[in-house]
């Protein structure tokens, strides 16, 4: 790409969201099929994108095909709005779209993410696009397309619980804390891209829709809006997601995905919550954590 | 045995280019039999095989079988969703090399128990005990059930890949030379335990081998093969003993000078 114009201003030259009108409505095409068969992997004719696969380019498709003038875009990574990922993809709509970018959750009408959902409940209207790196949940234990595609259409899953049954017997627990298989609409089973599986439940019925794209493998697929996702597992060992024994440092928060934050060199830590904007938004609403230590507090206000 | 044959096959053929692999085979397997297919290498005993469960589409003819719930089906014109289906639950295949039948990289256990999880099982629990008591029954130590079949010797990959498939109790076995490749000592332990589990397991048996020896141990009845072709059939004892066909004369004598 040449050297951008200042990010307010649509770049001159391009289509409407970079891809040509054509492209987009073969993509939107396989959204609808994909839509149409909840968690069905549905190929499609990838675009070379202005960023390298990994970057996201299938949830980057996607978003390009389904935005309109009138959207609010979110993008986040990790959980958060203001890593490198998610700048540049939010900058490449600004300037593609000019459509308006937010980073609360309530305000977006689409948001694309990497690796989470956000922990503010999405609700009837918004579209989660989520980046997938490798589609098939199957791909592990059959290396042939030709036959992972037998297997989804003759629903032959018994298989994949033999992962689970594996991390059992190594493990004593099921193990798998990401991209945790599920099941869609008792039909076909999906990979949900390297979410955490604290995520997984959010999955389950959300009034949002939901858009999975994988741009390297060329691969779209879909939950439909108030769609049922169950996570595999056993009687015996049901599933269960990640629990923390204290809140978020900063928002007091006991119900979010929380990440570790090293503080000093001498071994301190805090937890915080890996969703970014949901933490401002508590913080304020008023509530508070137990704080960060003030030594971290210090060495982050003088680094800036 | 029971009137009905268990599996039918009548003219099947399988042709690769303009050769007849296997040329117009009939045959029939009954109730709690082993029949043995012998004959030479290339002879087409592989491939007959594996068109038997339909794995390898034939060019010709039919393989009837009479399902657990007493419908009789073309193996052959089945949809793939209900021949598969069939496979997976009533059918089991012991390969030659236990390679191509087991998961090397999963545990024992998970190995014996992938078609019970396949059938909906879903308790950890009792998926590990009956693997337990499936490792003790093809007589491999319990302390091995969380062990990968990749660093198992040739012959207990080979009674691992056998209890993976007698789990589900299936009706037909068919195995392709289950002791080829396997020392003698070894060999003569897993025939054993074969003769032991096919009487236990009640299950319909076709064995190939090209070993007259394993033939006469296990099989009740054999069938000659030569050249894609059926060249005899009959009890093991007489077909052995007293061979009418010159071919099966000569695999019988040759047999007897090694
Ligand atoms: N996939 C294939 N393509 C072409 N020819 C094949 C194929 N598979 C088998 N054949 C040929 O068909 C014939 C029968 O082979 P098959 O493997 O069934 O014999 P076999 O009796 O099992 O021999 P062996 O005792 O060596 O295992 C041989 O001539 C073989 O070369
Ligand atoms: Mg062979």
């Amino acid at each position: 790409m040449t050297a951008g114009p200042s990010n307010a201003t649509v770049d001159e030259g391009y289509n409407f969201a970079f891809l040509d009108e054509q492209t987009k409505r073969m993509l939107r095409r396989a959204i609808l099929k994909a839509v149409a068969i909840p968690g069905h992997q549905i190929p499609f004719g990838s675009r070379e994108m202005p960023l390298s696969y990994g970057w996201g380019t299938g949830g980057i498709q996607i978003t390009a095909a389904v935005i309109g003038p009138a959207d609010t875009l979110k993008v986040i990574d990790q959980g958060a709005d203001d890593t490198t990922n998610a700048v540049s993809i939010r900058s490449f709509f600004r300037r593609m779209t000019g459509v308006a970018t937010t980073e609360r959750t309530p305000d977006a009408t689409i948001v694309q993410t990497r690796h989470r959902i956000p922990e503010t409940k999405l609700v009837e209207g918004q579209i989660l696009v989520y980046q997938v790196p490798i589609p098939e949940p199957l791909r592990w234990l059959e290396p042939r397309e030709s036959e992972t595609r037998k297997m989804h259409a003759l629903a032959e899953y018994g298989a994949m619980h033999v992962k689970l049954f594996e991390d059992i017997v190594r493990f004593g627990r099921i193990e798998t804390a990401y991209d945790y298989p599920v099941m869609v609409n008792g039909r076909y089973l999906m990979r949900p891209s390297p979410i955490p599986k604290f995520d997984n439940p959010k999955m389950d019925q959300m009034p949002a829709l939901q858009l999975f794209g994988a741009g390297r493998e060329k691969r779209i697929y879909a939950v439909p809006p108030y769609t049922a996702v169950k996570s595999l597992d056993f009687e015996d060992y049901p599933f269960q997601i990640e629990k923390w024994d204290q809140p978020c440092a900063l928002c007091g928060a006991d119900d979010t995905f929380l990440d570790e934050i090293i503080t000093d060199d001498k071994g301190g830590r805090m937890f915080v919550c890996s969703d970014t904007d949901h933490c401002e938004q508590r913080r304020a609403a008023g509530h508070r954590g137990t704080g960060a230590p003030q030594s971290y507090v210090a060495a982050v206000e003088g680094g800036e | 045995m029971s009137e009905t044959p268990i599996l039918e096959v009548r003219g099947l053929t399988k042709r690769f280019g303009a050769r007849a692999a296997v040329r117009d085979v009939s045959l029939e397997l009954w109730p709690g039999e082993v029949l043995g297919i012998v004959g030479e290498s290339g002879s087409g005993k592989t491939t007959l095989l594996n068109c038997l469960g339909g794995r390898m589409p034939a060019d010709a003819g039919e393989v009837l079988y009479h399902t657990g719930d007493g419908r009789e089906v073309d193996m052959l014109a089945l949809s793939e969703a209900d021949r598969r289906r069939l496979l997976r639950t009533e059918w089991g295949f012991v390969h030659q090399n236990p390679r191509d039948g087991l998961r090397p990289d999963v545990s024992a256990g998970g190995n014996v128990g992938e078609r019970l999880m396949a059938l909906g099982q879903r308790h950890y629990g009792n998926l590990r005990d009956t693997a337990l008591d499936w490792l003790k029954q093809v007589e491999i130590d319990a302390d091995r059930v969380d062990d990968k079949p990749r660093a198992f010797s040739g012959g207990m990959q080979q009674r691992l890949q056998i209890a993976r498939n007698l789990v589900t109790h299936p009706r037909v076995v068919l195995m392709d030379e289950p002791t080829g490749g396997l020392d003698v000592s070894v060999q003569a332990r897993l025939l054993d335990l074969l003769r032991r589990l096919v009487r236990d397991v009640g299950v319909s048996v076709i064995i190939v081998t090209h070993d007259l020896g394993v033939a006469r141990l296990l099989a009740d009845r054999l069938i000659v093969m030569r050249e894609g072709g059926l060249v005899e059939s009959g009890l093991t004892d007489r077909l052995l003993d007293d061979p009418r066909e010159p071919y099966t004369q000569l695999l019988v004598s040759s047999v007897l000078t090694v």
